[in-house]
């Protein structure tokens, strides 16, 4: 299908498809099985300019937006969705400046992180603060010209290989999310270290651990927006980021269902290769059939955040809730259509079917976007009357 | 420090089919590719100026598509492209493709480094950078797998052979052909890409670089291919070991059993 791109956004997507085909795909297993960091693709990426897609070309980016970002972190997924969120993660970690930094700190960490210098992360999720993201227990308390943090944040994505960290703290107890914070916190702050690395069922080329700060001291002017701003900066830069989940999860569906529908042309039973049986045909149709409506949904999304739409929570979850649910039956009925072949680890689809569970679950729960997306038609049905 | 990599375009298969009345590779309907050993070419002398400076050009001569396949080497990270283009290059074999090559460097001016692909995946000769040398007065090394040192006006390189490799060291100007084993090509940037867009590239004639016409196209090549044929191999072979008194014995009685009619 046509998506009308334009010659850069088909370049960008030329050119990702090829990292992924050439340098990702050939390792993907591997990285799997290890569960180590892909610092060889980081490189590959840095070198392809494609860390800075959505940064604008003023920090060295190439001025593209949530599109560009989406076409990226989908090509990378068709090979590896593990492997992508090293990009994808640095999105999210990156939001929080582009969205709310000033100029000097956009100046100061924008730059390294479009050239794929650094990478970045974001933290929020703590044991007692998930879905309830309101439940944010660590503090960061104002001494001399220092915020001084205190607390653990829990399943960092890029944990302990990023260099710019977006936290979210809290500064004052009393007044719920309204006295949260997001700070820049830089790897090597003292007081700042990294805690347990996560053994996880999938995406297991991405580093995810525990980010733990001791009376770690943050300078004053590492403070995104104002004090008191903290919940708004996630919760804004959750809905620009989303859209890169989704993309992650059309990837992951797309390399499951281009190894089924190649496997089932050349598996033979019966006499006969299994793509000539109707019943496989049909899988093979309602995969692409879903596949191609997650991809429409995702990129009109991201051209609606692009243009500068006000309202954007509402879509953003849809298209993250449609897009992972989607991936989580592609990549199954992908297992299904290889049999035994596709339980096995010698062949990729299985690593598909796990890496796309995440999906469904990080960058808010398809739970919690069931909500956003009820009460945000909710309001809008109480505005019509 | 200039450096020219020399660069054919080939199809983008392993499977070339020929014409068999003329014997040449029918190119018609094929992707065409940069030969892949040049690739190789390419990357290596972007290291050579990344680390060192200086400017990387390709050459290639062809017909005028190839244009195409040098902007690519543009966003591989080569300064400049230049294509030696035109219908007296025709049908031209090694020995006429070295001289035009050869030619279309001299123009350029004083070069120091000349990189070709160890041979390129159609003909498969590997002639044409040991003849390039030849024709420009100057050293050569073939299947560079590895340069240890650029210094002083020389080169030390190592030469992959059969059982290991060789050190080499030769005085600039020279030409190495190199071996895949030398580096792994990169992928082209974005700003490679949108650079390369826009590069230019010079196409010279016969005329611009002063070619003999005795020496160029078909008129210029000596080669005569008279048929080609993709051999059979069935080869079933034994590797005898033990000490070598006990392999040629066991040589000697494999050969005895055989059969075979001697001649007298």
């Amino acid at each position: 299908m046509d998506y009308f791109f334009t010659e850069e956004q088909s370049m960008i997507k030329e050119l990702a498809a090829r990292i992924a085909d050439e340098k990702i795909a050939p390792v993907a297993l591997e990285y799997d099985e290890k569960g180590t960091f892909p610092h060889d693709i980081v490189t590959v990426l840095a070198q392809s300019d494609l860390c800075g897609v959505y940064i604008p070309e003023e920090y060295g980016g190439l001025g593209g937006g949530i599109l560009e970002m989406a076409i990226v972190v989908e090509e990378l997924s068709r090979a590896c969705g593990g492997i992508a969120l090293a990009f994808a993660a640095t999105g999210l970690g990156s939001f929080p400046i582009l969205l709310f930094g000033n100029e000097e700190q956009k100046k100061k960490y924008l730059p390294d992180i479009a050239s794929g210098q650094k990478l970045a992360a974001f933290g929020l999720t703590e044991a007692n603060a998930g879905s309830d993201a309101a439940g944010i227990q660590t503090t960061a308390t104002l001494d001399g010209d220092d915020y001084v943090l205190n607390g653990t944040k829990q399943w960092i994505t890029n944990g302990g290989e990023a260099d710019t960290y977006t936290v979210m703290v809290c500064t004052d107890r009393s007044r719920g999310p309204l006295g949260f914070t997001a700070l820049i916190v830089e790897k090597g702050m003292p007081g700042f270290s990294f805690g347990k690395k996560e053994n996880k069922m999938g995406i297991r080329a991405s580093v995810t651990t525990e980010l733990v700060f001791e009376n770690c001291r943050v300078p004053k002017e590492n403070i995104l927006g104002r004090e008191g701003m903290g919940f708004a900066v996630a919760m804004k830069t959750l809905d620009r980021t989303r859209p890169g989940v989704a993309a992650q999860a059309v990837g992951i569906a797309q390399g499951a269902f281009d190894y089924a529908i190649k496997y089932s042309r050349e598996r033979v039973q019966f006499g006969q290769a299994i793509s000539s049986f109707q019943i496989i045909q049909h899988m093979l149709a309602d995969m692409a059939i879903q596949i191609e409506a997650a991809r429409a949904l995702v990129y009109q999304t991201c051209r609606h955040i692009d243009s500068g739409a006000k309202n954007i929570s509402k879509e953003s979850a849809m298209c993250k809730v449609f897009a992972s649910d989607m991936a989580m039956k592609v990549t199954t009925d992908a297992v299904q259509v290889l049999g035994g072949s596709g339980y096995m680890k010698e062949y990729p689809v299985e690593k598909m079917m796990r890496d796309a569970k995440i999906t469904q679950i990080y960058e808010g729960t398809n739970q919690i976007q069931r909500n956003i997306i009820a009460l945000e038609l909710i309001k809008e049905s109480k505005k019509k009357q | 420090m200039n450096i020219v990599v020399c660069v054919k375009q080939v199809p983008a298969t392993t499977e070339v089919k020929m014409n068999k009345e003329t014997n040449t590779i029918i190119r018609e309907g094929i992707e065409a590719i940069i030969n892949p050993f040049d690739t190789y070419a390419i990357e290596e002398g972007v290291r050579i100026k990344e680390q060192g400076g200086g400017k990387v050009t390709v050459i290639s001569m062809g017909i005028p598509k190839v244009a195409d396949l040098l902007r690519e080497t543009i966003a591989l990270g080569a300064d400049e492209a230049v294509l030696l283009s035109d219908k007296a290059f025709a049908g031209a074999d090694t020995l006429a493709t070295a001289y035009t090559l050869s030619l279309g460097i001299k123009k350029m001016g004083p070069v120091d480094l000349i990189i070709c692909g160890k041979q390129a995946t159609d003909g498969d000769t590997a002639q044409v950078g040991p003849s390039l040398a030849a024709k420009l007065g100057i050293p050569h090394t073939t299947y560079v797998r590895k340069i240890e040192e650029i210094r002083e006006g020389t080169i030390r390189c190592q030469r992959l052979t059969e059982d290991g490799y060789e050190v080499i060291e030769m005085p600039l100007p020279a030409v190495i052909t190199v071996v895949k084993e030398i580096n792994e090509p990169r992928i082209p940037s974005f700003k490679g890409l949108m650079k390369a867009k826009k590069a230019e590239i010079p196409v010279w004639t016969a005329d611009e670089i002063a070619a003999d016409e005795s020496l160029i196209g078909l008129k210029g090549s000596p080669t005569w291919v008279v048929s080609t044929f993709v051999p059979q191999h069935n080869v079933n072979s034994e590797m005898i070991e033990g000490k070598p008194e006990e392999q040629a014995k066991i040589l000697v009685d494999k050969l005895l059993s055989l059969q075979l009619p001697l001649s007298k």
